[in-house]
């Protein structure tokens, strides 16, 4: 048994901070958030390629280094130190995802080595309007390869240029450029757009039932989400302390009264309960072990509360300076409600986990 | 990251299974007395086979393992209705106080017998005057020749009533700062002048006392640490008990989703509940997050790293989640939950029984306040409290209730 990193991922993990740091620090994240123009930074996005971070657990053969998915989570987890305003997620964690899960010999080795060379930007398109996508809302269908219908919200599916799509009759890659309008979200950081399908050209991916397919995608998505939320996580109690340490009232550092240190005790407490859920769905992803499920909705809770407690929490610690448009904080704020609904909310994981629990719990 | 045994875990773990599951039958064919009876011989059965303290080394009488297999063993034993709670205080902070502080003839006359069970030893450190403010007790210790002669009240002391030894810390010097002027002694508790009053708990059980001491006589010899140097050796005992305790035990996410499939909510079963199931979930977020945390603990361990004040989120989240869990249950119940006669309820009373024992486990081996002090001071390095006391002598400091 051993519940932590190698030495050699440690070492990968340390590096990606060092170049997210050079490279990814918070004027490149506002350089996205400021500018309405710019729905993600294409020299990060670039160089972030020329690591081979988007191939790290696309097989050589696909042209990708062919590591594990637990150097992926690594990466991940500093990408979301970083706040990076890249698609890494829409393209990585679901669209090759679903390709190494799904796709035939030849979808994969049209699509795989675009991905890890960064020619392509994915997005994973399945909810169709407020709640949870199930077999009654669903209403996309596809018709002798055909596709309609619309979809909204696609995290990057304005910038997209291959889509997979959820239809009635199961999962599709669509070529873009596609029908889509950018809306305006919460995160702007990491766009999202209404996209239409007018009868257009679709490829079947897979033969699975497509509810279950989705389902599928996103136990692994949400490994990696976890990652990516528990580094920004750690990031929003990083900041806290580091403010809480150089501001005074009442002649003391704020950080010595005991309402703002149990507070970021309560942070840490949240953080490193993410933290060894993440890293159980870490192992149980890598090895493909019948119990990702449940792993994988552990962690996507455990980080969803942790981000969004801390990054709350974090704004709080602040005061006013919290609130305003040049304070970094805000940053994380926006991506801790990105990350925890863009494979689903919170509510409907905690519903996964424990129709898991009765299930393992029956047996 | 590798959630499975190694080969070599493996064996050890196979190797454990067995000698469990032959041990525990022979020791459940004789019929003991009492409960203490019966895990005193465990005990001393687990000590003979190197299971009793598997991280300590051999020369010692433990198993000589890793932090790993002290953990495969504590899961294959879970699985057996044998767990006492006896000897955890003595074993998990006493006797490495004393293995840390005491001559070699202290350590030979007194470890063999604690791992084997035949000696028990509780914790002799908070007063009336002193509990999380450990620093500020009271109980005053005199030298007299070669001997110390020590009058004053300890108080909550688990186990007091039925343990043979005790470690105690006691004022030295009340002209010196508080933290200053302690020293600690081991002491036999058949000493004369001491008096174990048991304290009714509001949970109806009765584990811990008051203990009066009046001029019972401490040989110097069984001082642990220097003089008025006694803080020191606390802290010691104080570390183990946060890795020492820390989760487990009690109502669990598993207990209650079991009760819930029989439980009745407004429409059906409580387990078809969508309030219900959303706090299930995050039960099991916790208590699975706080299992893995430990095996991370464990991994840093055995790659010889010390276990930092990290280990103090255990407790933290264990025991409230114990409290919420419990009431959850109750409350569940409706009026029926009003009951508390383990004949008629649910798991024997499991959830009314954590209800009304959460709240010592709060309190015990340090608040949760404390606690997330302990974290914000320790590992995130805020400013410690600020210490009006530091520098005046004990003896001029203002006291309250
Ligand atoms: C079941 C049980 C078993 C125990 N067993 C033993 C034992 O075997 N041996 C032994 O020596 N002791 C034992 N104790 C004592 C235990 O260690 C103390 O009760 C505990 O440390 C709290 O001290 P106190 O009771 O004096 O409460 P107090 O210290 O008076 O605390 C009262 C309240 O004030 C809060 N508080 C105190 N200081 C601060 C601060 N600086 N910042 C914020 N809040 C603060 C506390 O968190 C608490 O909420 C046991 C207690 C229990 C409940």
């Amino acid at each position: 048994m051993n519940f932590d990193y190698s030495d050699d991922q440690k070492m990968l993990k340390d590096e990606a901070r060092k170049f997210l740091a050079a490279r990814c620090d918070a004027k490149v994240v506002r350089s996205v958030l400021d500018d309405d123009a710019k729905h993600y930074d294409e020299a990060l996005w670039k160089s972030v390629a020329e690591q081979g971070w988007l191939g790290a657990a696309i097989p050589e053969e696909y042209g990708g280094l062919g590591l594990g998915h637990i150097e992926l989570c690594a990466i991940a987890e500093e990408l979301g130190r970083a706040c990076a305003p890249i698609p890494f997620a829409s393209t990585v964690y679901f669209v090759a995802e679903a390709l190494l899960l799904y796709g035939s010999p030849d979808q994969k080795s049209k699509w795989l080595p675009k991905i890890a060379a960064g020619e392509v930007i994915g997005a994973f398109a399945t909810s169709e309007g407020k709640g949870p996508v199930t077999a009654r809302t669903l209403k996309t269908t596809v018709v002798n390869n055909r596709i309609t219908g619309a979809k909204i919200p696609v995290t990057d599916g304005n910038i997209g240029n291959l889509l997979i799509v959820l239809a009635k009759e199961g999962l599709y890659l669509v070529e873009g450029p596609v029908n889509s309008e950018v809306l305006t979200t919460l995160d702007p950081t990491r766009p999202a757009a209404r996209v239409t399908f007018e009868n257009i050209h679709a490829e079947r991916l897979g033969d699975e039932d497509g509810l279950t397919a989705m389902q599928t995608v996103f136990d692994r998505a949400a490994v990696l989400l976890a990652f990516e939320q528990l580094g920004g996580a750690d990031k929003c109690l990083e900041m806290a302390k580091e403010y809480a340490l150089s501001r005074y009232a009442f002649g003391r550092q704020i950080a010595g009264y005991q309402a703002i240190k149990h507070k970021l005790a309560d942070i840490y407490v949240k953080n490193e309960i993410a933290r060894s859920n993440a890293y159980y769905g870490a192992w149980a992803l890598n090895v493909g072990a019948a119990e990702l499920p449940l792993a994988a909705a552990t962690a996507r809770v455990a980080a969803s509360d942790a981000f969004w407690f801390a990054s709350k929490e974090n704004i709080q610690t602040h005061g006013g300076i919290g609130f305003t448009w040049e304070a970094d904080p805000q940053l994380y704020y926006r991506r801790s409600r990105q990350l925890s609904l863009v494979a689903g909310a919170p509510a409907t994981w905690r519903e996964r986990l424990v129709s898991q629990l009765e299930t393992r719990n029956a047996a | 990251m590798d959630f499975e045994d190694s080969p070599h875990e493996a064996a050890y773990r196979a190797t454990a299974r067995d000698w469990l599951a032959t041990n525990v039958a022979e020791h459940k064919a004789p019929s003991h007395a009492d409960d203490m009876a019966a895990a005193r011989s465990w005990q001393a059965r687990k000590a003979a086979a190197g299971y009793a303290q598997i991280t300590w080394p051999k020369e010692w009488g433990g198993g000589g393992g890793t932090p790993i297999e002290g953990v495969i063993f504590g899961q294959e034993e879970a699985k057996h209705p044998v767990q006492y709670g006896y000897f955890s205080i003595g074993l998990g902070m006493c006797v490495p106080t004393v293995m840390a502080f005491a001559n070699d003839d202290t350590k030979q006359r007194f470890v063999g017998p604690a791992l084997r069970g035949e000696e028990i030893w509780s914790q002799l450190f908070s007063e009336p005057a002193g509990g999380s403010d450990v620093a500020a007790i009271r109980t005053r210790a005199i030298r007299d020749g070669d001997d110390w002669v020590v009058n004053g009240q300890k108080v909550w002391t688990s186990g007091a009533h039925y343990s043979d030894f005790g470690i105690v810390l006691v004022r030295t010097n009340p002209d010196v700062p508080k933290h200053k002027g302690l020293t600690m002694f081991w002491l036999d508790l058949r000493s004369p002048g001491i008096e174990i009053r048991p304290i009714h708990q509001m949970s109806g059980g009765s584990n811990f006392n008051e203990v009066y001491f009046t001029d019972v006589r401490i040989p110097d010899s069984q001082r642990l640490g220097d003089v008025d140097s006694g803080w020191k050796v606390a802290l010691v005992t104080l570390m183990n008990e946060r890795l020492a305790i820390g989760g487990g035990g009690g109502a669990g996410p598993a207990d209650i989703l079991r009760a819930a499939r029989e439980l009745d909510g407004a429409d059906g079963p409580l387990i078809k509940d969508s309030a219900f199931r959303q706090r299930l979930a995050d039960w099991h977020v916790q208590t699975e997050g706080l299992r893995n945390t430990r095996m991370r603990t464990m991994t840093a361990l055995s790659r010889g790293q010390t276990p930092g004040p990290e280990s103090s989120i255990g407790k933290i989240i264990a025991a409230n989640q114990l409290q919420d869990i419990g009431n959850a249950a109750v409350e569940a119940e409706d009026q029926y939950g009003i009951i508390n006669d383990p004949a008629l309820l649910p798991l024997k009373g499991l959830f009314q029984s954590a209800v009304m024992n959460a709240p010592g486990l709060r309190i015990a081996g340090g608040t949760d306040e404390i606690l997330k002090n302990i974290i914000a001071e320790r590992v995130l390095g805020l400013p410690g409290e600020i210490r009006v006391d530091k520098d005046d002598a004990f003896k001029d400091l203002p006291v309250g209730r």
